[in-house]
């Protein structure tokens, strides 16, 4: 499903003294099968338009009791809103926003806290049995759930009658995980999917991820603030920062922007940051500053040059 | 003295005979020193530091904190004053609404006098840089502010050690910096004891010395150079270098003549005098 957003305003607390311009006319568009990456400060307004993305923070005019009101006479008319993800319009009050719900999977931050069941079983169908609209059969349950917890990695028979309790942090968040897959949604948004966990982890999540667009769930989008990860995952990032957004581009684009990233306060990843240097000092070596691609090109230039080194001192001491 | 140090220590959460969550581990920091603490997710790291200030008491073995015996009940007081941890999630460790008086429960709880919990709210906010956030309200910071605001309230009871138990985890990377910052001033200036636990290979760097904590046992020791020198050793531990680390080890891999690095910094020195061609 392809998300279209356009001129995208929210206000926290609007018509208080606690008002907070969240959102500040946003405009983003990230087409069907993209790995869409999000990054920005905490505060920049990026976890407030993901949780638009599947309904969980409305716009006024998809709110219950709104009821539109007449336009001042001479006051500027703003410009239209989109907000769209594949055919539902996220600002009509009428959209079915349960069955945005079940195509739109939202894993949060430390998902695993969320876990509640008694079972694992239990807690990867809850959100099956939620969406469906009419009672499942046994069978459909069970093969639902013993696919998602496969394509987490889980051993289905191991786990699915522990207490996702007694489980160590990496299989928890894997549990969490299986329990918004397991409604096959054909968008996935992820905040911060792999905060906390250590190296290894870090890594088979992001496989996991991979895989699972791959396969079935064609747009993923994710937060993330560390921009290794970025690099290493994406197809565009979008950068927020105070309720907008200042660029969309494509990594190897973004991190080549040294002094624009050090004006919003991000960081670089570390082949950025390596390159950044060697380019003060006239180096100029061209890579998607992902760590490999980085020391694949670093080797060649450094090959070309030392190579060329050399024959200029072979070829001086053949005239000597 | 010795800030800490554990003798044979065995823990587990267990029943008696099902396996040990921490085995047979020996290791001591000094007073004043900044000691990482490595390892995967599982591997006994945090048991590690809630035993370090008696959130837990050993099976076996024997634990000193200070000089005191960790597992004599009648220390516990004592050490919990001079330990103090900060873990990983802010909100969990908040328990005010008010940052002045969120800093303000640790001193309460050990009966100081009104005017010296004062003295200590004005000390230990200063020391995090947040004395201009002395009456806000905790729900309103951003996580660095408010991992800060939880150092402060660790800093009031003038602690002779401080845990960080994964306490960047939850934060980007400007709140990260914050907090690390706030960290290395109070070991340098103050002298105070650090122990890292941190999955951040780059933070790993900052500390005098670090360890390698696999299935509850300890096992790389060394300066943090020397540790990620190991790298095969460190990636059967699914550990990694940091990103610097890996691109330079890919540089030697290709027979380029480049030194270890494991700085960004570095390594942009390293390649610049390779193109140039100084020899070492």
């Amino acid at each position: 499903m392809r998300i279209e957003a356009e001129h995208i305003n929210y206000t926290y607390n609007p018509g208080t003294e606690f008002a907070v311009q969240a959102l500040k006319d946003i405009s983003l568009t990230i087409e069907e099968g993209e790995f869409f990456g999000v990054v920005g400060h905490t505060g920049s307004g990026k976890s407030t338009f993901i949780q638009h993305l599947n309904g969980l923070i409305l716009q006024p005019s998809a709110q219950k009791k709104y009821r539109p009101k007449k336009p001042k006479k001479g006051a500027p008319v703003p410009p239209p809103s989109v907000l769209k993800v594949g055919g539902f319009d996220l600002l009509n009050k009428k959209t079915d926003f349960r069955a945005l719900r079940s195509k739109v999977g939202m894993v949060f931050q430390y998902p695993e806290v969320q876990l509640f069941a008694e079972t694992v079983f239990d807690d990867v169908a809850f959100g099956l049995k939620n969406f469906a609209k009419e009672p499942l059969k046994p069978e459909a349950i069970e093969e639902a759930v013993r696919s998602a917890l496969e394509t987490v990695g889980l051993d289905y028979a191991e786990v699915k009658d522990k207490s996702p309790f007694d489980l160590s942090g990496g299989q928890k968040r894997r549990v969490a995980i299986a329990g918004v897959i397991v409604t096959r949604p054909e968008v996935l948004v992820l905040d911060e999917p792999a905060a906390g966990l250590d190296p290894l982890g870090k890594k088979e999540l992001m496989a996991l991820l991979h895989r699972l667009h791959a396969d079935w769930c064609k747009t993923v989008v994710f937060v993330s603030h560390d921009m290794d990860e970025v690099a290493e995952n994406c197809s565009r990032v979008a950068v927020f920062a105070d309720g907008q957004i200042k660029y969309v581009l494509t990594p190897r684009a973004l991190f080549s922007k040294f002094d624009e990233l050090d004006a919003l306060g991000l960081e670089l990843p570390a082949a950025a940051k390596i390159a950044r240097l060697l380019h003060e000092e006239g180096i100029d070596i061209e890579s998607d500053f992902t760590p490999d691609d980085f020391a694949e090109k670093a080797a060649a230039y450094l090959s070309a040059r030392l190579g060329q080194t050399e024959k200029t001192e072979k070829g001086e001491g053949g005239e000597a | 003295m010795q800030a800490v140090d554990f003798e044979n220590v065995c823990f587990s959460y267990g029943r008696e005979g099902e396996g040990f969550s921490l085995n047979n581990i020996n290791f001591s920091v000094e007073e004043g020193e900044f000691v990482a603490v490595l390892g995967q997710n599982g591997s006994g790291k945090s048991t590690l530091a809630r035993l370090c200030n008696a959130l837990l008491t050993p099976r076996s073995g024997k634990i000193a904190v200070l000089g005191m015996d960790a597992s004599d009940p009648g220390n516990t007081f004592e050490i919990r004053k001079n330990v103090g941890v900060v873990f990983q999630n802010p909100d969990n460790q908040t328990v005010a609404s008010i940052v002045e008086d969120d800093v303000a429960f640790g001193p309460e709880n050990i009966g100081l006098p009104r005017e010296e919990i004062g003295r200590r709210i004005d000390f230990a906010l200063k020391a995090v840089g947040m004395e201009a956030y002395r009456r806000a309200t905790p729900a309103r910071l951003s996580g660095g502010q408010k991992q800060r605001v939880a150092v402060a309230g660790v800093l009031a009871i003038r602690p002779k050690v401080i845990i960080l138990d994964e306490s960047t985890a939850m934060l980007d990377p400007r709140g990260r910096k914050e907090v690390m910052d706030v960290v290395l001033r109070l070991n340098k200036e103050e002298k105070m004891t650090v122990l890292l636990i941190t999955h951040f290979m780059e933070e790993a760097l900052l500390a005098d010395r670090a360890f390698v904590m696999h299935k509850g046992e300890i096992v790389m020791r060394g300066t943090p150079r020397e540790i990620f020198s190991r790298a095969d050793e460190l990636e059967t531990y699914s550990l990694t270098l940091p990103a610097a680390g890996y691109i330079c080890k890919k540089l030697q891999a290709k027979g380029l003549p480049i030194a270890d690095c494991l700085r960004p910094e570095e390594l942009a020195k390293e390649i610049e005098r390779c193109a140039s061609r100084q020899n070492i």
